[in-house]
């Protein structure tokens, strides 16, 4: 039981600081450029689904962990 | 081992039954020895949905476009466009197209059927090792590990295969072991010496790769089937707190993440293809 707990929950440390830094950057450039907000949307998108996956890597574990 | 398939809805709770989403989709039927699992099911209602509706476009094609056709051929061409930031031209973007959109659309209908109502809720009861478990009759095609790792698997081979048609032998062979790099030695070991030292190891430096390769087929399917099971066991395990409007926000989350899902899993197919295809530049 602690093993699944603990699967997941140091797994998730990693990908939230990402997600966290790469919405950082990217609120960052939309403020200096607001027009630009629908270029930078869809490559934010798409970077935050990369990082994402790791956690998703860990909970899989978590799940398959009797 | 006997198989009582009854609604679940009329189950009585004498004996307790476990209702349990498991990583493993369960076999419902039997072709001879080749078990027939929840998930295919699923894919092979997401096919008949496909041709259905290929067929009903092809046979009313218009030069000006009405209705359904206009709708699809908006999303296509939405589509070419962020396929153009990717691959750099229009011409590769046209040729790679129907095997993404294959891609997307068969992925992003199969992660949407998850959320269908009566998608993993009708089942049948079944006897195993003594205890009662609740086996659905439909679930998701793609919180199947087996779907997502054939869908990465041919994604990744499809790329390969398209390397060696369109660049050549000896080209794709030299992404790998860089056979030029030791043919440049003697051209160059006159104006620059260090390249005696650095080419050899140029040469080999291709052959991790390989593994990269690898990583490209795990990391796909992982990607792909942890987002659309989890969000399976998210929506089952927010109806058990309260089935009426808790899920609703969940749903909608869900419906967002097939979405993305199945677009990264496109583009990331188009990604590979296009760096496949293309010679390295000196």
């Amino acid at each position: 039981m602690l093993a699944k707990a603990l699967a997941i929950a140091i797994g998730a440390i990693g990908p939230g600081l990402g997600i966290g830094f790469i919405g950082a950057k990217a609120m960052e450039a939309i403020g200096r450029n607001p027009e630009a907000t629908g270029k930078i949307l869809v490559p934010m998108l798409l970077i935050a689904a990369f990082a994402e996956a790791i956690a998703i890597y860990a909970l899989v574990i978590a799940f398959s962990i009797k | 081992m006997s198989q009582v398939a009854e609604q679940a809805s009329i189950s009585e709770t004498h004996e307790e039954i476990i209702h349990e989403n498991t990583l493993f989709a369960e076999p419902i039927a039997h072709l001879g020895n080749f078990p027939i699992t929840n998930s295919m099911l699923n894919t092979w209602l997401v096919l008949v949905i496909v041709i259905i509706l290929a067929i009903i476009i092809k046979k009313n094609l218009k030069t000006v476009p009405r209705g359904l056709q206009n709708g699809l051929e908006m999303i296509v061409e939405g589509f070419l466009g962020i396929f153009d930031s990717v691959t750099g031209s229009r011409q590769k973007s046209l040729k790679f197209a129907p095997l993404v959109l294959a891609f997307f659309f068969f992925i992003l209908l199969n992660n949407w059927s998850g959320i269908l109502p009566g998608v993993g809720s009708i089942g049948q009861i079944a006897l195993h090792d003594g205890e009662k478990i609740f086996i659905p009759y439909f679930r998701g095609g793609t919180a199947d590990l087996n779907t997502t790792l054939a869908l990465a698997t041919i994604g990744v081979v499809i790329s390969h295969v398209l390397g060696v048609l369109v660049i050549g032998w000896w080209n794709y062979l030299n992404k790998f072991i860089n056979l030029k790099a030791f043919i440049e030695i003697p051209k160059k070991v006159i104006k620059d010496p260090t390249v005696l030292l650095v080419n050899p190891i140029k040469a080999f430096v291709g052959l991790v790769e390989i593994i990269g390769e690898a990583a490209k087929i795990a990391s796909l399917s992982f990607r792909l089937f942890g987002n659309v099971f989890a969000g399976e066991v998210l929506l089952a395990s927010m109806a058990a707190v309260l089935a009426w409007g808790v899920p609703i926000p969940f749903l909608f989350l869900e419906i967002l993440v097939g979405l993305i899902q199945a677009l990264i899993f496109a583009m990331l197919i188009l990604t590979y293809l296009t760096i496949n295809t293309t010679a390295e530049e000196h």
